[in-house]
């Protein structure tokens, strides 16, 4: 019995030099030490030996059968290396070819930069207030101390449905319409976005045109915060080392008015093309709420100030990503839009 | 406005560069647009004079000219072509080596084999704009005065030598449309000195008031009148120096008369004119409305049709000049005036300004006035344009004005508070610095215990209000001066409101789906109503009409928004650019009987045409109504609307068999198909076209869902698979509505997975493959139990749409 289990032992580690799947192998494993294996079957004989023979072959058939699994399992794990081995060898790909392709959306660039300054200012403490694109002439002029015949109608070139409703040129309409419907309760921190349209259309006017502007009233409201909100909005659009710079100006419906220029973003002050050589860049028109635009909106302006500024967002779009021609946010080029 | 540098200088004293002293100004609030130098281009050209000419031997039309510079000993030989110089004249000489206008740069040459050391000059060739020279001068040589001393740089002698400040006014400021104006804000800007100039002429013994009369009917229009005469004048050229200023300040010299009011113009601001004293009938002056259909022939020759609006100047037959505006031609100045009336007078500034419109004649005359000129300040100009023509014309002034003035303005005092100005500013200014600021502008302040007594010059008619002088100190004091500070107050927050934010989340979800986003304009061409093949009597054709469009392109405004993004396609198409899978948010307009406002509601519109894209290693998809249906289905996902429903539909501007309306609760607030072929020809689109319009408006008033946990289930799922055959004709979501219906609440989830028709099912038959899937939450449920419920499914369908299990 000894012998024949010595002679097995021989003959799997003979056998399994030969095998060379896991197949193989795994049938090596059942022909041997299967339940039906032949291993077994010499331990079911076992019956037939000496008492005394017994535990010593029993320790003998533990031990080959132990070493059979050990060298088999040894196997197996040599085999699967190779055959994964082989696998990865088989399955390099061409890293360098383009992946799938997804259908890629886009928001227009005049929308990510209306969202833009109006993440800014809603952390500000501002909400957005909205308004008719076609409104009285009284919303768009009178309400905000231009009265018919005034000389400053004439910046503003105006679309017409009829003598009393036009398109409006500017989203202030929206805030005498928040005005009026606020008062007299304070604070009023809003800004209004919005389509505006003035009867222009060449290289740098389009008869369309989208605003932003900005309107803060409250009891003790000043021109020194119109600065300092204005700061913190170009640093936050334009990158932190942005200067601001305020020129006095003219609006009917805000005095004092100022003229807003933020350090050139294309030179950095150096001077360009862009800036015309004088290191700034003009973006906003701002001021302090004309008393008798408050007096009419229904606040006291004895008792109350306020703010408001106005932007083009296509002149701030162009300004961040170095856009040469303002047609274009209305040509709706696909390559172009594709760039944002 | 442009200002003369040299000349500004003789008011106030300037320290600083052209460039420094820009800055200052629009710091300031007088906004300089440009800085130039006159002679920028010009150098090496001195003042010479032709002593000799030859006929040239060789050329019929050229010339030999001996011209002197220095002295008679140094000959310098010019060739020229041109026929108005004469032995004697005095001229421009660009020597060799000389840099003209335009890069001209002059160089030894020969002309038809005879030398030419350097070129007389014309006016242009000296940079002076066309538009400020005579005829004559625009196309020979420059010919300059008999007392031209020689070898003067000529830029010195035509004031080429200056820099040029071109102002850019807000309208307020129309007292810095001035000379002395300006010179004003300088002086108070660099702290110095102002010098008035010259105004009191020398007087004659006859009074002004023997010699013409003034009567002013239309006193609400014209609130001052001053006359002033000057007798035995001698029209003539100006001095150069005159000549220069004007020129400068881009004025063409016409005589010492007509340039004299210009003159004083530019220096004061008050328009002035000069009437040919003689030619007035009666030497009367009559300030009147205009008679109906009354006629004028305006001093550039064109007769003009005049109104009761306008008002005139008249003399006691006929009108003379449309006030403020421009002279008529009959009582011009020429060269045979004797005797002149001198203008300045008061007009309002509104009726200017229509009167001006109407005619489309602006002048700088009309353009002062517009903005109001100093009713003070109108004898003055008076006496100073007297003065100046006497000087340069000879004559004598008559004794006095006459000054027509019903009703004398009363200056306007203000009350300024200190508390204010911080209130407003939110600087501290000490009465004392606010009083040295605004006496500095000429206004003259009183102290009272707290406040200040403002009394406001007559030549600052913008100023009305305390917040006017608030900003007369905020600008002088210098804006930058001004800390920036944060908004103090009760604490607020900003937030979108919740229809904002969902207009936000759906711009991203469409993105998310691969659309881009365009904009486009709210005014369209009505002929879009026929491209997108609407009915005549479809109510979207009610659109809104532009009085004054751009062009018929842009007539009416949108009552549609699928159109729009049409044309996007068809103008991409034409680029090339065939996949487009874009979307717009937008409003549109809709008129409202008996309201004056209309109807905007803001309606969303996505159009596809075209494929994904074509990938090496997938095939491209077409992006057809299912694609499109898709991203609407995601939509309302993310959105949280639930029981959306597609039903079949039609729409004239979609294809019949494939559009579909988009309702929520039997609400339709959307449509979706595919564009009918016509459209598609119209806008020539060679591919399908799909596009979805959903009215946002209507979107918002709908409930949608939020987020809600519900626990993950604990059992395992059971899935099933059900083919069933039925008449093409019915609808799928029928039977999905029938699946859910019997399914009940074991049945989480159904999908079509295969839709097949041909061969192995009979013709007019579809065979529609859902995929069930099945669990309960309290338990795991029995394959018995799911065969029940899967047959009850199948016996439902059977019963209700003839659906026979597929084999």
């Amino acid at each position: 019995m000894e012998d024949k289990l010595k002679n097995l032992a021989v003959q799997v580690k003979k056998q399994l030099q030969q095998v060379a799947t896991l197949d193989q192998l795994n049938q090596l494993r059942v022909q041997y030490l299967g339940k039906k294996g032949e291993l077994t079957a010499i331990l079911r004989g076992m019956g037939n030996l000496l008492a005394e023979e017994r535990p010593k072959i029993g320790t003998l058939a533990n031990e080959i059968r132990s070493e059979l699994e050990n060298l088999i399992n040894e196997r197996t794990k040599t085999l699967k290396t190779v055959a994964k081995e082989l696998q990865i060898a088989r399955e390099t790909i061409d890293v360098t070819l383009p992946g799938k392709s997804f259908l890629i959306g886009n928001k227009h660039p005049l929308t990510k930069i209306q969202q833009e300054i109006e993440t800014v200012f809603l952390g500000l403490g501002f909400n957005i207030a909205e308004g008719p694109e076609i409104e009285s002439d009284y919303y768009n002029f009178e309400a905000l101390n231009l009265p018919k015949d005034h000389p400053a109608r004439d910046m503003q070139d105006t679309f017409f449905i009829n003598t009393e409703v036009l398109l409006r040129t500017h989203t202030s309409p929206v805030q005498v319409r928040t005005m009026e419907k606020t008062a007299p309760s304070l604070p009023v921190k809003i800004i209004c976005p919005g389509k505006v349209y003035r009867r222009d259309d060449d290289a740098t006017h389009s008869p369309m045109f989208t605003q932003i502007e900005g309107l803060a009233i409250d009891q003790q409201i000043t021109f020194s915060d119109l600065k300092g909100i204005l700061s913190i909005f170009a640093r936050q659009i334009f990158g932190e080392k942005t200067k601001t710079r305020f020129r006095p100006s003219y609006f009917p419906f805000t005095e004092p008015s100022a003229e807003v220029d933020i350090s050139c973003v294309m030179c950095k002050s150096a001077g360009c093309r862009v800036c015309s050589h004088t290191g700034w860049l003009e973006i906003l028109g701002a001021g302090m709420v004309h008393p008798k635009v408050l007096a009419m909106s229904g606040y006291n302006p004895e008792e109350v100030s306020g703010f408001a500024f106005g932007m083009g967002i296509e002149r701030i779009a162009m300004l961040k990503y170095g856009i040469d021609d303002l047609r274009l946010f209305y040509d709706n080029d696909l390559r172009f839009l594709a760039q944002f | 406005m442009k200002v003369s540098y040299k000349w500004l200088q003789e008011y106030v004293d300037i320290n600083i560069s052209p460039q420094e002293l820009a800055d200052r100004l629009t710091m300031a609030g007088v906004a300089v647009e440009t800085v130039h130098y006159l002679g920028a281009a010009i150098s090496n050209v001195v003042t010479g004079q032709i002593i000799k000419i030859d006929r040239h031997p060789n050329a019929d039309k050229l010339v030999i000219c001996q011209v002197i510079t220095e002295d008679a000993e140094n000959c310098i030989q010019i060739v020229t072509g041109a026929t108005n110089v004469r032995e004697g004249h005095k001229i421009p000489v660009a020597k060799v080596g000389a840099k003209l206008a335009g890069g001209l740069t002059i160089k030894k040459s020969k002309l038809r084999g005879e030398i030419s050391n350097g070129m007389l000059c014309s006016g242009q060739e000296l940079n002076l704009d066309a538009g400020l020279l005579s005829k004559a001068e625009q196309q020979g040589i420059m010919i300059l005065p008999a007392d031209t001393p020689l070898n003067v740089d000529i830029r010195a002698y035509l004031g080429l030598d200056d820099y040029v400040l071109e102002l850019d006014l807000t309208p307020n400021r129309g007292d810095c449309l001035s000379m002395l104006g300006v010179a004003r804000e300088v002086a108070v800007l660099l702290n110095v000195a102002m010098r008035l100039p010259e105004t009191t002429p020398p007087e004659g013994d006859v009074a002004s008031a023997n010699l013409a009369k003034i009567d002013i009917q239309a006193t609400d229009l014209c609130s001052r009148y001053v006359g002033r005469v000057v007798q035995g004048v001698k029209p003539a050229p100006s001095p150069v120096w005159m000549q220069q200023r004007l020129r400068a300040a881009g004025i063409r010299p016409v005589n010492n008369i007509v340039d004299v009011t210009n003159y004083v113009m530019l220096e004061m601001g008050q328009p002035l004119h000069a009437f040919d004293y003689d030619q007035l009938a009666k030497q009367q002056i009559i300030v009147r409305r205009a008679q109906p259909a009354e006629r004028l022939v305006s001093l550039d020759g064109v007769e003009r049709l005049l109104n009761e609006e306008m008002l005139v100047i008249c003399d006691a037959a006929a009108p003379v000049a449309v006030a403020g505006i421009m002279g008529g031609l009959d009582s011009e100045v020429t060269a045979n005036t004797k005797n002149v009336l001198i203008e300045a007078a008061y007009f309002n500034p509104v009726n200017v300004r229509r009167t001006a419109k109407v005619l489309a004649l602006r002048s700088e005359s009309s353009t002062r006035f517009e903005k109001g000129v100093d009713i003070g300040g109108c004898p003055r100009a008076a006496d100073r344009a007297a003065f100046l023509m006497q000087q340069l014309a000879g004559g004598t002034v008559a004794q006095g004005f006459i000054d027509n003035y019903p009703s004398p303005l009363t200056k306007k005092t203000i009350v300024l508070r200190p508390g204010r100005v911080k209130q407003v500013l939110g600087i501290i200014l000490e009465p004392q610095a606010i009083a040295e600021i605004l006496t500095s502008l000429q206004f003259e302040v009183q102290t009272e215990v707290v406040n200040l007594l403002v009394t406001v010059p007559t030549f600052r008619p913008d100023v009305n209000l305390e917040i006017d002088l608030i900003e007369e100190l905020a600008r002088i004091y210098g804006y930058n001066k001004v800390p920036d500070t944060m908004i103090s107050g009760v604490t607020n927050q900003g937030r979108r409101s919740e229809n904002q934010q969902l207009i936000h989340d759906l711009k991203n979800i469409l993105e998310g789906c691969g659309l881009t986003e365009v904009i486009t304009y709210g005014f369209v061409n009505p002929k879009v109503f026929d491209r997108i093949n609407l009915p005549p009597d479809s109510k979207f054709r009610k659109a809104l009409v532009l009085q004054n469009p751009l062009s018929e392109e842009h007539a009416v405004m949108r009552t549609v928004l699928v159109p729009n993004l049409l044309a996007v396609l068809q103008s991409n198409h034409n680029r090339q650019v065939q996949r487009g899978a874009i979307f717009e948010i937008g409003r549109v307009f809709y008129p409202v009987e008996g309201q004056r406002l209309p109807d905007e509601r803001l309606v969303l519109a996505i159009t596809l045409s075209g494929d994904t894209a074509n990938n090496w290693n997938s095939k491209p998809q077409a992006m057809d109504f299912y694609f499109a249906k898709g991203i609407l289905e995601t939509l309302f996902d993310k959105i949280g609307l639930k029981e959306v429903r597609f039903e079949r539909h039609t729409d004239p501007s979609f294809h019949p068999g494939r559009v579909a309306a988009i309702k929520v609760q039997d609400k339709s607030i959307g449509v979706l198909g595919e564009l009918h072929p016509n459209v598609l020809e119209n806008y020539q689109l060679p591919h399908r076209a799909v596009a979805a319009k959903l009215d946002i408006t209507d979107l918002l008033t709908l409930k949608l869902q939020q987020p809600k946990y519900k626990a993950l289930p604990k059992f395992p799922a059971v899935d099933r698979d059900l083919a069933v055959i039925i008449p093409q004709a019915i609808a799928v979501q029928d039977l999905l509505d029938v699946i859910r219906k019997v399914g009940g609440k074991i049945l989480t989830s159904v999908k079509v997975f295969d839709v097949y028709t041909g061969e192995q099912v009979a013709t007019d038959c579809k065979s529609v493959a859902f995929s069930l899937l099945f669990q309960n939450v309290d338990r795991t449920l029995t394959d018995k139990e799911v065969a029940k419920k899967t047959d009850q499914i199948f016996k439902a369908l059977n019963n209700q749409f003839n659906a026979e299990m597929r084999q």
